[in-house]
């Protein structure tokens, strides 16, 4: 075929790696580098809890109630005489559990609901975005209190609540992401080749919409781990004797002029997971989508 | 005339603006109004006009990109606007589109393959992927890019290489209808000729027909078999390339060709210069759209709508004055400078 050969232009740019983006993420921020570390870390002690804790987090004891830091005990001991220190340890895995399930199963929700509602709009649309209008017009705290309030605590029960508190703020990003990213050519040239609409959704729009909500999944981490603690601390999150930072600030506040460490410890804890995993999302938003970035 | 492929009749499309939760109604867009034309076999049709004059939108209507307000497209014996989704999903095989954008319409995540193969997956052309792989190295060889880009990105590519991209996806399923949507007019001007000479060796070969939409008058002379010209909404004038150039019966029309440059810098021409603006296609003047800036309106054409009439050569013109000035090359300057004058005389306007 030299006939139709009107000599094109042999112009390739070159090849950009897979793992650039994850350099980017670190290139030039060491807040962010040590972020990630004490991600890292905490992720660490949750998978090895039962390995590092030096005691039971459950086992009860009458002789040492209400003790101060010790050799033995590096975090005191709460009213029931248990080891605070291995209890924040086993804690850690609560937080660690609602951060990373609560946002993957709310981005699951949520995107679906917001791809649906953006793509087929009419009434499907009308009625989730409205749905989600109401959800929105609650602050996240007082929608899971709502709902923990009415389903009262327990694994699976705060799995739903934290959920459900995130699933309104993907279900709009997704709308609107797919609204626009509906507009595109290629998703046109899609339908006019015959694509089917499902293919043309998992295909087209899916991974063109997929950056900012993996922005918003890593953003939400943080806050479900805070709002796990804040239930917990209110009592309708984990409930005892299950360990939760909430709830070990919350028996330490029983003896805060004994012993102020449950409190400064958890407290501690949850500063620094929080504050990591926001570091950490706000350098994976400025790589992945670095439009939203004011 | 059985070697029709494709003809619309009296397509027409409002795009309403969104009603609020109260039932406010915004202003309706007329963009296309009542068109009709047919589409032969073998044969390059260009549709011309300004931009906003609803050619692109003509184009999508036809391959029910865009849903029709009303009227009726007959391909096969079927009117295309009358089956269902997956019925059309079907006839998709046969009716192709090159989209005016080479960078957006290449989706940024897939390779040259994944965009290439897709409609062959669709119609399950290649059972396995190693035949769609040869499928598409052929086509990528027959649009004169090296089967070795197969594994790229889009991005990797030019402007003009993303185009043949597009052609060679459009050509895939060997479609017997393409429309192309001012294929060329993002291009650079030494790629456009490349670009519109592959499409024209490519039509040779395989025999498809093709709807060409441009803004571009030397390029739809160089691709066309024959030329409708459209202004807001409404095919104003089609013909025989050769009769539209040499004789243009419409007053739009001659206007639009006096504005194509000439190489020639010492070949006189007059320019006809319209005066005013194209009216918004939400508020299209009654009667003849054009009389607002119509160099030789009349009464009538402020009243009555000029129908689409064949002057009996086979180019049919939408003016009510069509009969009355036909022009020869050469009368074209002088009667369009005469006209001019006269309208100026008696304050017609």
């Amino acid at each position: 075929m030299t006939a139709l050969d009107h000599g094109a232009q042999q112009v390739v740019a070159p090849e950009p790696g897979k793992f650039e983006i994850v350099g980017k993420i670190f290139a030039g921020r060491p807040a962010t580098v040590v972020a990630a570390f004490v991600i890292f870390a905490f992720i660490l002690i949750a998978i090895l809890a039962p390995v590092i804790a030096p005691y039971d987090a459950l086992a009860q004891s009458f002789l040492r109630i209400n003790h101060g830091p010790s050799w033995q005990h590096w975090l005191g001991t709460d009213q029931f005489g248990r080891d605070v220190l291995s209890r924040m340890i086993y804690g850690s895995r609560n937080s660690m559990i609602f951060g990373l399930l609560a946002p993957t199963l709310a981005a699951i929700v949520g995107t679906t609901l917001g791809v649906i509602a953006g793509y087929f709009g009419g009434i499907a649309d009308r009625v989730i975005s409205r749905v989600v209008d109401m959800l929105l017009a609650f602050p996240e705290l007082l929608l899971a209190i709502l709902i923990a309030a009415a389903l009262g605590g327990g694994f699976w029960n705060i799995v739903v609540v934290l959920t459900v508190a995130f699933v309104p703020g993907f279900a709009r990003v997704a709308r609107a992401q797919t609204l626009s990213v509906k507009q595109e050519p290629y998703v046109e040239s899609a339908i006019a080749v015959g694509v089917r609409t499902p293919t043309i959704i998992f295909r087209h729009i899916v991974p063109n919409i997929a950056a900012p909500i993996v922005v918003l999944m890593t953003l939400w981490t943080a806050s479900a781990i805070r709002l796990e603690a804040s239930l917990s601390f209110l009592g309708i999150g984990t409930q005892a004797p299950n360990p939760s930072w909430g709830n070990i600030i919350r028996d330490g506040l029983n003896n805060l002029f004994g012993s102020p460490w449950p409190i400064i410890g958890a407290g501690l804890a949850i500063t620094c997971v929080v504050l990591s995993f926001n570091l950490f999302g706000d350098a994976v938003r400025d790589v992945l989508d670095p439009e939203t970035n004011q | 005339m059985n070697d029709v492929l494709i003809s619309a009749r009296n397509l027409g499309k409002t795009f309403s603006s969104a009603s609020g939760l109260l039932g406010r109604k915004g202003r309706d867009v007329r963009a296309v109004d009542g068109v009709s034309f047919d589409v032969h076999r073998r044969e390059t049709v260009a549709l011309v006009g300004e931009s906003g004059c609803g050619k692109s939108t003509l184009g999508r209507l036809l391959l029910r990109l865009i849903e029709a307000s009303e009227g009726e497209v007959h391909y096969m014996g079927k009117d295309l606007l009358k089956l269902s989704r997956e019925q059309m999903r079907a006839m998709r095989k046969d009716l192709q589109f090159v989209f005016q954008d080479p960078y957006g319409s290449l989706s940024p995540r897939r390779t040259i393959f994944e965009i290439i193969s897709e409609p062959l997956e669709v119609f399950s052309v290649g059972k396995t992927r190693s035949q769609r792989r040869e499928r598409v190295a052929q086509l990528l060889d027959q649009v004169g890019l090296s089967p070795s880009f197969m594994d790229r990105q889009p991005r990797q590519f030019s402007g003009g290489q993303r185009q043949r991209i597009g052609i060679a996806r459009a050509i895939a399923l060997d479609p017997t209808f393409i429309v192309a949507d001012e294929p060329v007019s993002s291009l650079d001007v030494s790629v456009q000729a490349q670009i519109v000479n592959l499409m024209q060796d490519l039509q040779e070969d395989k025999g498809f027909s093709f709807l060409f939409i441009a803004h571009d008058l030397s390029v739809v002379r160089h691709i066309a078999d024959r030329v409708a010209v459209m202004y807001l909404g409404r095919i104003v004038e089609i013909g025989p390339k050769a009769m539209v150039y040499d004789t243009p019966h419409h007053p739009y029309t001659q206007a639009l060709l006096s504005a194509v440059p000439e190489p020639d810098p010492d070949a006189k021409k007059t320019q006809i210069i319209l005066e005013g603006d194209v009216p918004s296609p939400a508020n299209v003047p009654p009667g003849c759209s054009f009389h607002t800036r119509c160099p030789i309106v009349q009464a009538v054409c402020r009243r009555d709508r000029p129908p689409l009439l064949d002057t009996g050569k086979g180019q049919m013109v939408a003016c009510h004055f069509a009969e009355a000035h036909p022009l020869t090359k050469g009368e074209h300057a002088d009667l369009a400078k005469t006209r001019l004058q006269a309208v100026g005389s008696t304050g017609a306007l």
